[in-house]
């Protein structure tokens, strides 16, 4: 794919559209919620005792990002990091009122049907969905083919089938369950300098030449869904859908791993990024399930760490914002502002120095350099160092992007991160294949 | 005036009234944060579940599984496992080091010193203690560079992270402190005169040690031993961070459980496991009268 397949490419850059928004939203929030509000200075004066709490993981509540935020918005905005997905969830679903937006992976997204806990995002409230790639409004790529549904594919849960919020819908309707915030394309993180040949297929991971070297995420989500990927890629197993797998392949599944685990093959199993990191900088894995900044993580340390795509596909993840069912009145207004200032470009542009991609390229394009735009988004040799969102030089000039540019990636998604129908099968599974 | 209105009140409550009252509020507290809770638990325990919803429906699986599966015999083998290591470790390890420490050092400086000194560890967090574990027993780590430096092997051993090992040397890095504090204040309790007076009448250091010390530093050892069996029957970080989420004990698999928002499951294995550990403290506990203990 090409760099004119991206929507946002064909805008012109730095346009008069993107200065005057700048212009707009330092002038302060009065005269940005002027187009939605009709009394723009009482407005101004009700919203500045609100805050907004924003509860998300340490990967999203960055606070530069906050202190951006209530610089621009004429609101306070408290971000609060939960320590682990697990509290993350169970706050959301026991204390809901505690918070007001929330942004999360959408494999979340099955424990919250039926439970009226999210408030359903009016498709007219969100300033961007035009501009919002198609692979997130409709399921298609730019070019109009249908992305893979594998796995927890975005489009099975980005609109609610009606304002209830109970359930949701395949096809689009008025009622968004979120605002598509960040998503990527993973694959695996490979210590070259240890391997010596190029790796190019997930069937690798289970290759008897890195037994006791390679190291997949700890869980179901993410650790079964690479396996899946290798089982299928080496003709172990055949799925029908391998991102949501039938108890016979969920037992074939655990049977082959078992016994993989058994003769040693697993050096570990991660839980969370700096495990990740320190496995691969400190050699004792060649070859693992990882997250694009734990490789670039890597690489700042000065150790040779590729994550180039395999040619069964990438393993695809998406993070989404929603807003909680209790808002009303200011502070529902003022939380509906917040999704939208998040994907207005500043933070958009601020994520994507650290590798991953925003829902509206075309807001995040003024807000990166040329050189910058042409090293995430379109896999170009960068033209002069890349620059981490903290100033550090993580890329020197010359190199381009593993995997190159956004569709070159995203394009080719083999499974997206999962949370299976079977999930209460697969869990109990997983465990008797810790256990053996 | 005063004293005449105060003292025939105060005789009025009966004595048992007196000690019910006491212990009301303790009573109270116990029953709310712990009893009840717990009753909880035990009620969600028969419930049928799906994506972190409990229905209210009797569902009895959850039990079936947990009392006759293969899993749960593996994981109370394994966890038992780890249990007998680590104390035929530690309690010898600890009583020694204990000994050493009360009886062979003459100066409390000293000794001041180096009861310290085996505390120090424990100043620095959980988490910074495991990572360090790394640079120790890693593939690249100080052992293994060590073993292939003396020509003792010829490639890096990969079970000295990350495997059953592991998590034991961290066991026991970890619990032969308790295991001495309990020793030794056992030890310190024994009066300097009895064992002077088993000296006079010509008994040699190991009779002394054998007949004298160890049967007084008993409770003390069940006391370190119920510290060491609580660690270890409900530890979900070191299994997990040292055996790489490779090993599972019981206690990871209700964290797993917990992190995949099944709680029935997660409530049945935490019962049985309260019931487990209760009646290994209770059969300990005959070992040692811990009120006495508390009391000296």
């Amino acid at each position: 794919m090409t760099k004119s397949d991206l929507p946002a490419a064909k805008a012109p850059r730095r346009d008069a559209r993107g200065i005057s928004r700048r212009g707009l939203l330092k002038s302060g929030a009065a005269a940005a919620a002027a187009s939605a509000f009709p009394a723009p200075m009482l407005w101004a004066q009700n919203i500045k005792d609100i805050t907004i709490t924003h509860l998300g993981q340490s990967y999203s509540t960055i606070p530069e990002i906050e202190a951006k935020a209530n610089e621009e918005l004429g609101f306070k905005v408290d971000m609060q990091t939960a320590p682990d997905p697990t509290t993350h969830v169970n706050r959301l679903l026991t204390q809901p009122k505690t918070i007001d937006v929330t942004d999360m992976p959408n494999t979340n997204l099955k424990y919250f049907t039926g439970r009226g806990v999210l408030m359903p995002v009016n498709v007219s409230d969100y300033k961007y969905w035009d501009k919002t790639l198609s692979l997130f409004v409709n399921g298609t790529y730019p070019d109009g083919t249908e992305a893979s549904k594998q796995g927890m594919a975005p489009i099975k849960a980005q609109y609610w089938t009606d304002e209830t919020a109970q359930d949701y819908s395949p096809t689009p309707t008025d009622h968004l369950v979120g605002v598509p915030l960040y998503f990527n394309a993973d694959t695996l993180g490979i210590r070259p300098d240890l391997i010596g040949r190029p790796i190019e297929s997930w069937a690798e991971l289970l290759n008897p030449e890195f037994s006791g070297r390679v190291a997949l995420q700890d869980g179901v989500s993410i650790g079964v869904a690479d396996a899946a990927m290798a089982l299928e890629a080496t003709g172990e197993i055949t799925y029908g859908d391998k991102g949501n797998m039938t108890r016979e392949e969920i037992d074939k599944t655990i049977e082959v791993l078992t016994a993989l685990k058994r003769e040693g093959h697993f050096r570990s199993f991660w839980t969370n990024f700096d495990q990740s990191v320190q496995l691969m900088a400190s050699g004792e894995v060649l070859l693992q399930s990882m997250w694009s900044p734990a490789v670039t993580e890597v690489r700042t340390r000065g150790i040779d760490c590729k994550y180039n795509g395999m040619k069964e596909g990438y393993r695809g993840w998406y993070i989404m914002m929603s807003a909680m069912n209790h808002l009303e009145g200011l502070q529902r207004d003022c939380a509906i502002e917040y999704m939208n200032w998040m994907n207005s470009g500043w933070a958009g542009a601020f994520i994507s120095r650290q590798g991953f991609y925003n829902s509206v390229p075309e807001n995040v394009m003024p807000f990166m350099s040329e050189n910058e735009w042409g090293y995430w988004y379109d896999g170009k040799p960068a033209s002069e160092d890349i620059l981490n969102p903290y100033g550090k030089v993580m890329e020197k000039a010359g190199v381009s992007r593993d995997g190159g540019s956004i569709w070159e990636r995203m394009g080719n998604i083999g499974i997206w991160n999962t949370v299976m129908d079977e999930d209460r099968y697969l869990v109990r599974r997983w465990q008797d294949f810790i256990a053996a | 005036m005063l004293s005449s209105q105060t003292s025939p009140s105060r005789a009025a409550i009966p004595p048992k009234l007196a000690s019910v009252l006491q212990v009301t509020p303790m009573a109270l507290v116990f029953l709310l944060l712990v009893i009840v809770p717990l009753g909880l638990i035990f009620v969600v325990s028969f419930l049928d579940y799906n994506f972190a919803q409990v229905f209210p429906e009797l569902y009895l699986e959850t039990w079936v599984d947990v009392l006759t599966s293969d899993l749960t015999l593996a994981l109370y083998l394994k966890t038992f496992k780890f249990l007998v290591i680590v104390w035929v470790i530690t309690a010898p390890l600890g009583f020694a080091i204990a000994y050493f420490l009360a009886f062979h050092l003459r100066s409390t400086w000293l000794r001041t010193l180096l009861v310290t000194a085996i505390a120090i560890p424990f100043w620095t967090s959980g988490p910074i203690r495991m990572v360090s574990w790394v640079p120790l027993l890693g593939r690249e780590g100080v052992v293994n560079q060590a073993l292939m430096g003396m020509g003792i092997t010829d490639e890096p051993l990969g079970w000295l992270m990350y495997s059953e090992f592991a998590v034991l040397v961290a066991y026991v890095q970890m619990l032969t402190m308790p295991m001495i504090a309990t020793a030794l204040n056992s030890m310190a309790k024994i009066p300097p005169s009895v064992i002077q007076a088993a000296q006079d009448a010509g008994a040699s250091e190991w009779q002394i040690v054998r007949d004298l010390i160890f049967p007084l530093v008993r409770p003390g050892l069940a006391i370190g031993t119920i510290i060491v069996t609580t660690a270890i029957m409900g530890d979900v970080v070191m299994v997990k961070f040292m055996g790489g989420s490779q090993v599972n004990t019981v206690g990871m698999s209700i964290i797993t459980d917990l992190n995949a928002f099944m709680y029935p499951p997660a409530a049945a294995k935490s019962i049985l496991l309260l019931v487990v550990v209760l009646s290994i403290v209770i059969s300990l506990l005959r070992f040692a009268d811990i009120r006495k203990e508390l009391r000296s």
